[in-house]
């Protein structure tokens, strides 16, 4: 029987992401955003969105995959898929399920994307106004526990407590995502560097470990991704990076109601990393670009750990910002800004900053640019995890 | 001052229409805590479930339990996210462990002074917070230091 396997069968052919904005500052609608972020990915990929024939996505995207196949001109809709969770855990997973579909002759030419634009719904970072709440909800949000800050603070508190790792080491990764930003254009956070004094002296958002800097941002823009079937993508004008690997899923029980998920202090991703890396026949220390969704960096630093990258008794010393950074770094991570200082693109800006990395391309660009990790939405249920590779790894 | 540990308006708790957590609230209204325990396997389950997520069977009853409990973990939130919240100030939200009922967990708020140190591992026990004025009337679960 044939090895059943997304390794090496399909490739992202074409990225590309809108102008990135403050919340409340995109002059353009949400949808027209995920249209502009389409249609540039197209472009870049080197084909009509008229040959697009699939659209995955994920976070509840209001910009559903009929309409916007319908607005662009789709000849024919053979793909249309939403994962299932909140966050950005989808975000590797939508372009996993892309994957899928493109790999089993589903479809050939499919979209992952997001578009967001807090600014014109719901902010993540506000709780709604709703005066009665039901669920899971009305065991958390009578006591204040309401954002998603709130929702995942206790299990960062957790694992700094039974590892003792140190608040400097969130200091570390939120320093050096801020400094990829500042060569970015696209990035919201240019302009605005960080150092320790200005990490240290930031106000609590949640005592202990969520200084404003360990938060991430809240914007408006889209992104979008092209896959399509790896023999295609080699002959296309960009560079292909291949689908090496996707994972997806949780840990058992890890949707267990009112904060009962048997293994807590998590980013969820202890199982998924492990048969991931299985998949692409690789290891973490193959991995020279590290891009890991920041929703806050308790949750990076869990997601670091549990792919691997790094040891929880290593945690203090590794996780500085001069290890972290391009210049001279050992794991350069999220080269582009990430959620924290790019744009909060729910972490699809890290898959396209992944494939530029590949590509050669990247502002901020690493030399060991032949496989890329991708780590989306710690904490959330379920996560996922993606693997990008040059052809040299194939 | 409304004598609550958090002030009015924040969202009031209810078990919507499928009424599955219906019990704990009624329960919580005459001061008792009860959680499910089920019938088939005898395994005590938190939160509230259709279903034994060990033997599937439907049978769950609802036991009243001591509130007695450890602080597994917890946070204390500065930054309003809520209108109700805003300029109050810092508050603790805790995340109680009850080892005499499979390790099951809870939150609430750690009363007392919002500043105090939390000790992780730290002895606590349930304090019922009614709120009678409320339409419909309702009653939190508070934890506080033993
Ligand atoms: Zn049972």
């Amino acid at each position: 029987m044939a090895e059943r396997t997304l390794r090496g069968k399909t490739a992202i052919a074409g990225i590309g992401e809108t102008i990135y904005y403050k919340h409340g500052q995109s002059p353009d609608s949400e949808f027209k955003l995920a249209l502009q972020a389409i249609v540039k990915a197209c472009e870049d990929a080197g084909i009509s969105p008229h040959e697009v024939d699939g659209f995955a996505s994920y976070g509840n995207d209001r910009s559903d995959g009929p309409r916007l196949a319908a607005a662009l001109g789709v000849k024919e809709l053979k793909f249309s898929n939403m994962f299932w969770g909140g966050g950005g855990g989808g975000v590797c997973g939508a372009v996993g399920n892309a994957s899928a579909a493109v790999a089993t002759g589903m479809a050939d030419c499919v979209i992952a994307f997001r578009s967001l634009a807090q600014g014109q719904y719901a902010r993540y970072g506000r709780s709604g106004a709703a005066a009665a709440v039901m669920g899971d909800d009305a065991f958390l949000f009578p006591y204040g526990v309401m954002s998603p800050a709130q929702r995942f603070a206790m299990k960062i508190t957790r694992f700094m407590h039974d590892h003792g790792i140190k608040q400097e080491a969130l200091r570390g990764i939120a320093m050096a995502c801020y400094h990829h930003a500042q060569k970015n254009p696209n990035a919201v956070m240019r302009g605005r560097e960080l150092d320790e004094a200005k990490y240290d002296a930031s106000r609590w958002i949640i005592e202990p470990f969520h200084h404003l800097y360990d938060c991430c941002q809240e914007n408006d823009g889209a992104a979008a991704v092209v896959v399509v079937p790896a023999e295609r993508a080699k002959d296309m004008k960009n560079k292909a990076a291949y689908v090496m690997a996707c994972g997806q899923g949780g840990d058992h029980r890890s949707a267990a109601p009112v904060h009962n998920m048997p293994n807590y202090p998590s980013s969820h991703f202890g199982k998924l990393a492990p048969r991931m890396y299985e998949m692409a026949k690789m290891k973490p220390s193959d991995m020279g670009i590290v891009q890991c969704y920041e929703n806050f960096t308790g949750g990076v630093l869990m997601s670091l750990i549990e792919h691997g990258m790094v040891k929880p008794e290593e945690a203090n010393e590794v996780l500085v910002k001069s290890n972290l950074i391009v210049e001279g770094g050992k794991m350069p991570l999220n080269t582009s800004g990430g959620n924290l200082a790019e744009c909060y693109m729910h972490g699809l800006e890290l898959v396209i900053e992944a494939t530029r990395q590949i590509r050669g391309t990247a502002i901020n660009q690493v030399k060991n640019n032949d496989a890329a990790i991708i780590m989306g939405g710690p904490m959330v249920t379920p996560v996922s995890s993606l693997i990008l590779g040059s052809e040299a790894t194939l | 001052m409304s004598g609550f540990y958090l002030p009015n308006g924040l969202p009031t708790p209810s078990s919507g229409p499928d009424g599955l957590s219906q019990p704990y609230w009624d329960g919580t209204r005459e001061k008792k805590l009860r959680i499910q325990k089920c019938n088939g396997c005898g395994s005590w389950q938190w939160g509230p479930e259709w279903i034994c997520h060990r033997c599937h069977s439907f049978d769950l009853s609802w036991q009243e339990i001591q509130g007695k409990g450890r602080i597994y973990s917890y946070q204390r939130p500065h930054h309003p996210v809520h209108t109700a919240l805003n300029g109050h100030g810092p508050y603790i939200a805790v995340l109680v462990e009850l080892p005499d009922y499979g390790n099951i967990r809870m939150v609430g708020n750690l009363l007392g002074d919002p500043l105090q140190t939390v000790t992780i591992g730290a002895a606590v026990e349930a304090v019922f917070e009614p709120h009678d004025d409320a339409k419909p009337p309702y009653t939190l679960v508070q934890w506080k230091t033993v």
